[in-house]
């Protein structure tokens, strides 16, 4: 651990059809699938990158959370050196399946390359990355649970190596229609102070 | 053909996940790929896919789908005259 202080600049939670961002809820719907869900906030928080629809849903996720978080920190004329950390449970399990099912019978093999390209689970780091313009750091791991220690300290590094001038770190994780998404953007300057206590509190609300 | 023209319009919406865009926003001689549709190569993949899958149509040379992809016209006669199903 570094001796340097970080703070959490802003956070967002996506679960049970809900989005919420630094204690508020920005979006909500009625009970629905998240493929509805996702369809509908994309239309609320008026996004327009059609590129969304051909996502899969850990990718939507993750992009959704993303585009609240980085609307207000991004300048389209400079280098924004935000680097991204997420970390989730199932990986693309979900497209992975979704992928087996177009290759398991002989008779009628048709792989899709639409879900094919989806079935590594950093590639929604692409996703932000692409619409977002960030050529930084990104990393994307595996836990059996949430894990707010590596997150904090692998944060920090990045910032007190001067690696990255934000992080936004994440837990997107996504299976079979159960989905929960924690973003945080973590930068030198704040009130609240980027600690693993302080974390695990948010991240259960 | 124009029977053809329009299973293809609504295929590919369908297909390639093209949610903002409706049937009577695609003329049958629009460029499919570049300042048309705007499809991509994972897209391409997808179609030659859709010939295979809906109507018996394998494309062995890449260099084909060029030609083909031109347009919903240009693939609507292209499937007419080639399709096994």
């Amino acid at each position: 651990m570094t001796e340097n202080k970080n703070y959490i600049h802003s956070f967002c939670t996506i679960q049970n059809n809900k989005i919420v961002l630094n204690d508020e809820t920005v979006f909500e719907a009625e009970s629905t699938s998240f493929a509805d869900f996702s369809k509908q906030a994309y239309k609320k928080l008026e996004i327009n990158y059609p590129k969304f629809f051909k996502m899969d849903s850990l990718s939507k996720l993750a992009f959704l959370g993303a585009e609240i978080l980085l609307k207000a920190e991004i300048d389209p004329e400079a280098e924004n050196n935000i680097a991204l950390v997420f970390a989730n449970k199932s990986s693309s399990l979900d497209t992975d399946v979704k992928y087996q099912e177009t290759i398991s019978h002989e008779e009628n093999y048709f792989p899709s390359p639409a879900v094919f390209v989806y079935t590594l689970p950093n590639i929604c780091l692409g996703e932000i990355s692409i619409r977002h313009q960030l050529k930084t750091e990104n990393s994307f791991f595996i836990f059996e649970e949430f894990n707010p220690e590596f997150l904090v300290n692998y944060a920090n590094v990045l910032l007190d190596t001067k690696k990255a001038d934000k992080v936004l770190c994440g837990w997107v994780e996504y299976f079979n229609e159960e989905y929960k998404a924690f973003l945080y953007l973590v930068a030198k300057e704040g009130v609240v102070e980027h600690q693993i206590e302080t974390i695990k509190t948010v991240y259960k609300k | 053909m124009q029977a053809l023209i329009q299973e293809l319009k609504e295929k590919i919406i369908a297909v390639l996940s093209l949610e903002d865009i409706n049937l009577e926003d695609i003329n049958d001689n629009d460029p499919l790929f570049g300042d048309g549709l705007g499809l991509d190569s994972i897209d391409a993949l997808e179609l030659i896919v859709m010939l295979d899958k809906d109507y018996g149509i394998k494309l062995t040379d890449p260099k084909e789908g060029k030609v083909i992809f031109q347009s919903i016209e240009t693939m609507a006669a292209y499937i007419a005259a080639n399709r096994l199903k």
